[in-house]
């Protein structure tokens, strides 16, 4: 998992379908993070708000009730315990640095499940710099907490009242206001896809999950894992892991999709929001509404190196439907006293399926989050389950 | 058939008699009448017609067109059958299709421009598709004898610029303002300066887009331009339920504006 050159490309996917008048802002981020990321000055002050602000390292816990009922070694890499809750720190800490140097006062951000609006508003606070999240009207309503901890923040927040009113609306807006604001806002992408250098750019800010977790694998157990595995919407997580991982053969590579937003699974190739890559759309090339429980994951598109880590057989991708994420989830906050986000329960859902296929194995799975935003829809789920 | 000479040729004939160029948009299979709209714009004085091919996350559209768009999809609006329907008018001038590449990505580069020069289409905009990408989609469009018109932004410098011209057929699209399509109160002051700097790069014709709404703006963008693209303001009137009579009325009016001496 490499640099993708000038045009971006992972093999046939990626490049840089953008409007004319983005094209410079994309150049200009492309040579401004080449040069920080080789920058020792940047690099030192990334680190040092990763350790001090975010809590990193992130711990890695050997689920061992939970190891025992699948019948492997289950080890967690516990992004939830990050400062926000979840992994998306790591790329926004990352990018608002990128934007402060680049002399950008004002971020614009799309959110899903609120996960990466909050981390982009922290971030922003922290930095003093402006902040628009944009998020679907419908995910507003499933993730209202998250946008008061928004606006608590001091962002201000903005309905996407199109299309399916998602994420992929919230995207769509996010670069309706950028192509009008571009000269002084920076657009804070929240996952792996977009037109380059975003994927590539967001997946290095990841990357430090999958070396931190292959070292702290080395040293609790003195070997590798079999299997690396993590859910994919955008698919940032995973790469983040995957990025530790992927040089070593033995390690298989798993990524997890939602039945109702399977890109990898029901997509074929297709651009948009600024990539080539796998997408769900229908006859005509129109593109579909994802449906998931989980707002984070309820995107039709991946990140364009999925699609080739897909291609070249170097990844695999398997869907979840909600009722398994939902068994899932309260598996693991039973055995092991921990409520994931619905979005990592879907990779644990996944392992518990596949308990025959990894009995005997360590599997090391990408907590990307901590569940407390998503507890009132559970028990609204539940709630109704148990009344139907 | 329509090929790329022709395009080229008739707006630069038409220019060079004097005239300033009028490109009225409609979206395609927005009302079941859409297409006798091209057809009133044709006989109001267009040089040209754009043709929207509705997408379902069109990026660089404000709310007008985004709404246009989706209203002629719930009415079950296509790619093939807005070409199909195209086929069968003989509008008399150039038609030009504007489209996000996704749909043609999705048909197929060589099947989609083996089909659009069928329906009389003379030339593509794709806004999503710029210079670092065109190179996979130009080919095909060669091949069938189909221009690929590029678009400038204030923001593209002057070496790209020149890149932009050298490679785009037909016309050059200058996008007036930073932003998304819309009918705006004023022209931007930008319109003004990237068309001088157009008409210094290049002798194809140039049509400036983006936020003409009204005859004013259509002269002012015009005092440097060679022509104006026309849409969000048309399409606010088709979405309040203007018919081709009303549309074409409206195309008359900015023809009327134009030709005024200046
Ligand atoms: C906890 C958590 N995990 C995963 C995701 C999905 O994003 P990605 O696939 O980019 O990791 C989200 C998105 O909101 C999230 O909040």
């Amino acid at each position: 998992m490499g640099d993708p050159g000038a045009t971006g490309r992972f093999g046939d996917f990626g490049g840089r379908y953008i409007p004319e008048t983005l094209i410079p802002a994309c150049a200009e981020l492309d040579r401004a993070f080449r040069s920080a990321w080789v920058d020792p000055l940047f690099r030192a002050e990334l680190d040092g708000l990763l350790t001090n602000y975010a809590g990193r390292p992130s711990l890695l816990y050997e689920a061992k009730r939970l190891s025992a009922v699948i019948g492997c070694t289950l080890l967690l890499k516990r992004e939830d315990l990050n400062h926000t809750g979840s992994h998306k720190i790591n790329n926004v800490l990352g990018q608002a640095l990128l934007a402060q140097r680049m002399g950008k006062p004002r971020v614009i951000a799309e959110t899903g499940a609120g996960q990466h609006g909050v981390a982009s508003a922290t971030a922003a606070a922290l930095m003093g710099l402006e902040c628009v999240v944009y998020m679907g009207e419908v995910d507003m309503e499933r993730q209202a907490l998250n946008v008061f901890r928004m606006r608590l923040l001091g962002a201000e927040v903005r309905p996407a009242l199109s299309g399916s009113r998602t994420l992929k609306d919230a995207i769509n807006e996010a670069m309706r206001d950028w192509v009008a604001s571009v000269e002084t806002s920076h657009y804070l992408l929240g996952s792996v896809m977009g037109p380059h250098p975003y994927p590539w750019m967001v997946r290095e800010l990841h990357r430090v999950i999958g070396d931190e977790a292959r070292e702290q694998c080395r040293a609790l157990l003195g070997r590798d894992p079999d299997v690396v595995t993590a859910c994919v919407g955008g698919g940032s997580n995973a790469l983040g892991l995957f990025s530790g991982f992927a040089e070593l053969p033995a390690v298989e590579m798993v990524g997890v999709e939602p039945d109702g937003g399977a890109a990898v699974g029901r997509g074929v190739p297709g651009i948009v929001h600024g990539s080539k890559s796998y997408l769900l759309q229908d006859e005509y090339g129109q593109v579909m509404e994802a449906q998931s429980i989980s707002a984070g994951l309820d995107y039709p598109g991946i990140g364009p190196e999925h699609a080739h880590l897909d291609a070249s057989g170097r990844a695999r991708y398997e869907k979840v439907t909600d009722a398994e994420v939902l068994n899932a989830f309260q598996v693991l906050s039973r055995t092991e006293g921990i409520i994931p986000a619905l979005e990592p329960a879907h990779a644990l859902a996944w392992v518990l399926r596949a308990k025959e296929e990894l009995a005997g194995k360590v599997v090391l799975l990408n907590l990307s989050g901590r569940g407390d935003k998503d507890v009132a829809q559970v028990a609204e789920i539940l709630d109704r389950k148990s009344d139907g | 058939m329509a090929d790329v000479v022709s395009l080229d040729a008739h707006l630069r004939t038409r220019r060079d008699a004097g005239r300033k160029l009028l490109v009225p948009y409609i979206t395609g299979g927005l009302g079941h009448d859409w297409a006798e709209v091209v057809r009133a714009y044709a006989d109001a004085g267009a040089d040209a017609v754009e043709i929207g091919i509705p997408f379902s996350d069109p990026v660089m559209d404000g709310p007008t067109i985004q709404q246009a768009s989706e209203v002629a999809l719930d009415q079950g609006a296509n790619l093939p059958g807005i070409l199909e329907e195209l086929r069968g008018i003989d509008a008399g001038v150039p038609l030009v299709a504007m489209t996000y590449v996704n749909l043609v990505f999705h048909m197929g580069y060589a099947r989609f421009a083996a089909e659009a020069v069928a329906a009389n289409v003379s030339a593509v905009i794709l806004p999503d598709l710029p210079l670092e990408e065109v190179g996979e989609w130009e080919p095909y469009a060669v091949e069938a004898g189909l221009a690929t018109v590029q678009l400038a932004s204030p923001l593209t410098d002057d070496a790209r610029l020149a890149r932009l011209c050298a490679r785009s057929q037909g016309f050059v699209y200058g996008v007036n303002l930073l932003g998304v399509t819309g009918a705006r109160q004023d022209l931007s002051e930008s319109s003004t300066v990237l068309a001088g700097r157009l008409k210094a790069t290049t002798d194809l014709p140039v049509i400036m887009g983006f936020g003409i709404g009204t005859v004013s703006h259509a002269r002012a963008a015009t005092a440097q331009a060679d022509g104006v693209v026309v849409a969000s303001a048309l399409m606010r009137l088709r979405l309040d339920g203007a018919g081709p009579e009303d549309l074409g009325a409206a195309v008359a009016e900015l023809r009327a504006g134009l030709d005024e001496p200046r």
